[in-house]
């Protein structure tokens, strides 16, 4: 039974991997398992990068952004990957330590970012603000900042920053926007939230099934539920301290033997055809808005008048007592 | 029992504990030695152990008086609801939880009710919560192991109590103890080793930090604070930890011989008493219920979308079903080379023995992902090997479940049949043709159905290597889910209930033919 299946199964895979070899440069960009998906950015954007590449782009997932990191921490020098895609402003310090990237060569992008960018190793290829997404059905009185939420009665999921980059954002959100006072902040929210899930989607299928009036997620996923079921009951809650923000970035790894087609590939992903993709694809805003502009559903979703956002090192080096202290503040 | 015959169980068992001491080792190698143990991760150890316990007892105990009810009962719709209770274990966990908020959570059924009654609301986030989660995940399996091992007493020894004027209680003393004494430890530690390493049902229905179990605590070391030897050392205490309660749970296990029958079904043993009647209607009901109104909600939920699912996903359920059908020949191959290694040894030995194979249980999938792959990574490239590799180590995370269901029925036949098999000059492969196969055909079909049910549904030891570009069905499911997709997920969820229910089912019919018939 499992010869008879496995082993052709085996030589096909071995197969069209030896076929692809031999003729073209191929590009290995490792990238986290949704931009892969058939509904995300990946297969638009491999099919316009090889038209112009006379390359052959393979993608690599293994897994989410957390499982990305530690492939190639696992990998190290001799990884296959040439670029890797997807690591996010949480996992930057993380990444830059391990000396493993490279400088980039793109020099001369201007990006669309609420935040100024200059750094040698990590391009930006999308961003977005964390934000309590709520049904305007449902919550009558929107709370304007922790402070009001913490007061209010609505019932709130968030994720746990032991396991998943939103929660991570939203530990880094608090403490950037009040400091030393960011435990108390989590002891009043303490009667708010529901229950802490490991990851997005956990949390956001809470909020989807109503067990929860609003969830911690980005103020663009509205424009997902006005773009693919033309509903317009979602939204997002402003807050007046400002929005955390989650940049998600690209870079070139320092071994690979093909440092020019991983220049043209992170060329071409703050090019016009990729960032083109991004919006209706990953839900998120593109690094370098299209000539054309944002998609309709993305006109009117709120816009955050401060952007937050600690240094990669700085909240590299908060992350454990952050999380001491709002475990501490949670685990009562 | 001659060399020869034990060479199967020693190449599995040494397989099996390459897999799980091989990974730890290879993960250990790659880090800078054991990392320093936390108060957090201390926390976190009583917090596993407490939870885990108290879902393995409640489970276990409360899957008695239905397991009872449904050995003893003939009614309308019995098939079905043996069938049913492979259900719920092989759901994927995000959905499993969903069905149940969708009745004991803050906007689910119960609390509607209670709110139109004008009474308080309940609460489910909490250790209570965490409990009922792991009731409605491990309860059918409890039932079904238990429900195993009362059709494994000959029904001559019923008919024998019945001609013999026996009460219920003697009954109870003379035979269905005996029998519960042999099963329910092995049922209770393998629920106890699933629990142990839950973490999305502990962390959704614990309602926050105060439930955090060793297994978030691995999840953090490697993918959030990439620390390896953190990861190792939490892993180490996860392992002793269940080393010894898997020893505790042997210690107490207590093979019985009710001596041979002519094999044949059990027919249903009478049982006159109104109160009995009762009793038995009750567990059945609320056991029914308790599992019967999450699983509507699934279904209700997803059957709009199961129907417009694309091609993709039924490829993702072909690539299931290969994955499922490897592990299970794999996982029977192991696990019946282990027990009939152990129930050829003397006592002692062989406990030692059946320890040391459930650790394939007690080993975290991270660990044992992260683990494989560094081994394997220097020889070969693991995207390309995902599901061959999945099924190995789908079969070796089955093999314990297919073992705890096989000892209890094994240890008898070898007692009453072995030196019958002995003085006929029976040995090795003609005794186990012979003798020992078609006598264990119930518990090997039902071992096969659910491996292959486990297999199908899992998602930890595929995801670690399989290529999302080529996904299974629970990939599947999770990455439409994380994509905003939650009505196609619903959906695709709904097919890979559809599919684990069907193998399980079709593998588990094959046992319900007669053994000697």
């Amino acid at each position: 039974m499992t010869t008879k299946f496995f082993l052709p199964m085996i030589a096909g895979v071995l197969a069209a991997n030896m076929v692809a070899a031999e003729d073209k440069p191929v590009l290995t960009v490792y990238t986290y398992d949704s931009f892969v998906a058939e509904w995300g950015p990946g297969p638009a954007i491999e099919a316009a990068f090889e038209t112009s590449c006379s390359c052959d782009l393979q993608f690599v997932a293994p897994g989410d952004a957390g499982a990305l990191l530690s492939r190639i921490l696992l990998e190290g020098k001799d990884t296959k990957a040439d670029v890797v895609l997807g690591l996010d402003n949480n996992l930057m310090a993380k990444a830059a330590a391990s000396g493993f990237f490279a400088p980039h060569a793109v020099l001369d992008v201007t990006f669309d970012l609420p935040v100024a960018w200059d750094d040698p190793i990590f391009l930006p290829y999308d961003w977005g603000y964390f934000a309590f997404v709520y049904e305007k059905t449902k919550v009558m009185e929107v709370p304007t900042d922790f402070v009001a939420l913490a007061a209010s009665d609505l019932k709130i999921a968030i994720q746990d920053p032991r396991s998943s980059s939103p929660g991570l954002g939203l530990l880094m959100w608090v403490k950037a926007a009040y400091g030393d006072k960011a435990a108390d902040i989590w002891t009043d929210l303490a009667d708010n939230i529901v229950t802490v899930t490991p990851g997005w989607s956990e949390a956001y299928g809470l909020f989807l099934s109503g067990e929860v009036d609003m969830v911690l997620s980005y103020t663009t996923s509205p424009a997902y539920h006005i773009f693919a079921e033309k509903d317009d009951t979602k939204a997002a809650a402003a807050f007046s301290e400002g929005h955390y923000l989650q940049v998600e970035v690209a870079a070139k790894l320092a071994t690979t033997p093909q440092g020019d087609l991983a220049d043209q590939f992170l060329a071409f992903v703050t090019g016009p055809e990729f960032q083109g993709v991004i919006p209706e694809t990953n839900w998120m805003y593109p690094a370098v808005t299209p000539a054309g502009g944002l998609p309709a559903e993305f006109q009117d979703l709120i816009q955050p008048t401060k952007a937050l956002m600690l240094p990669a090192d700085e909240a590299a080096a908060l992350r454990e007592s952050a999380t001491e202290e709002w475990r501490a503040a949670l685990a009562k | 029992m001659r060399v020869a015959a034990r060479l199967p169980g020693v190449v599995a068992l040494a397989l099996v504990l390459a897999l799980a001491l091989g990974s730890l080792t290879a993960v250990l190698a790659r880090s800078e030695g054991l990392g320093q143990i936390t108060p957090a991760d201390w926390a976190a150890l009583r917090f596993t152990l407490l939870q885990a316990l108290l879902s393995a007892i409640l489970s276990t105990i409360l899957a008695v008086p239905v397991a009872r009810a449904l050995a003893r009962r003939r009614f309308a719709g019995r098939g079905l609801m043996i069938a049913a209770l492979g259900a719920p274990f092989i759901l994927p966990v995000i959905v499993a939880v969903m069905g149940l908020l969708s009745i004991f959570g803050r906007a689910g059924a119960l609390n509607g009710a209670l709110d139109a009654m004008g009474l308080p609301k309940v609460d489910i986030y909490g250790l209570q919560g965490i409990l009922i989660a792991h009731l409605f995940l491990n309860l059918p399996l409890a039932v079904r192991m238990i429900l195993n091992g009362w059709a494994a007493i000959p029904p001559e020894r019923f008919r024998l109590a019945a001609s013999l004027d026996l009460g219920q209680r003697d009954l109870w003393r003379l035979i269905e103890y005996p029998m519960l004494r042999a099963t329910l430890p092995g049922v209770a530690l393998a629920i106890f080793l699933v629990c142990l390493t839950s973490f999305t049902v502990v962390l959704m229905m614990g309602g926050g930090p105060a439930a955090t179990t060793l297994e978030l605590a691995i999840y953090q070391a490697f993918r959030m604070e990439f620390d390896l030897g953190h990861a190792a050392s939490l892993a180490v205490m996860q392992m002793a930890l269940s080393l010894a309660v898997a020893l505790v749970s042997l210690m107490v296990f207590n093979p019985t011989a009710f001596g041979a029958g002519a094999g044949r079904r059990a027919d249903a043993p009478a049982h006159a008493g109104r109160l009995a009647l009762c009793l038995d209607t009750f567990w059945l009901c609320a056991c029914g219920l308790f599992l019967a109104l999450p699983l509507l909600t699934v279904l209700l939920a997803g059957l709009p979308f199961a129907l417009g699912l694309g091609a993709s996903l039924w490829l993702a359920a072909g690539r299931s079903l290969l994955v499922a059908l490897s592990a299970t020949v794999l996982a029977l191959a192991l696990s019946l080379s282990i027990a009939l290694l152990v129930t050829g040894l003397p006592r002692a030995a062989g406990r030692v023995i059946d320890g040391l194979a459930m650790l394939a249980l007690t080993t975290s999938p991270l660990v044992l992902g992260t683990g494989l792959f560094l081994i394997l990574r220097p020889h070969l490239d693991p995207g390309a090997f995902g599901l061959p590799i999945a099924a190995l180590v789908n079969a070796t995370m089955a093999m314990p479940f297919c073992l705890r269901i096989l000892m209890p029925e094994l240890t008898t036949l070898r007692t009453d049949y072995g030196r019958l098999s002995e003085s006929l000059g029976l040995y090795g492969l003609t005794a186990l043709r012979l003798v020992i196969l078609p006598r264990l055909r119930r518990s090997l079909a039902f071992a096969g159905g659910l491996s292959a049910a486990l297999a199908a549904g899992d998602l930890g030891a595929v995801a670690l290597f399989a290529d999302p570009q080529y996904p299974t069905l629970p990939m599947q499911v999770y990455a439409l889910a994380g994509a905003y997709r939650s009505n196609a997920a619903a959906g695709a969820a709904i097919l890979l209930m559809g599919l684990s229910f069907f193998l399980f089912r079709a593998i588990d019919q094959m046992g319900h033919r007669d053994a000697d018939a």
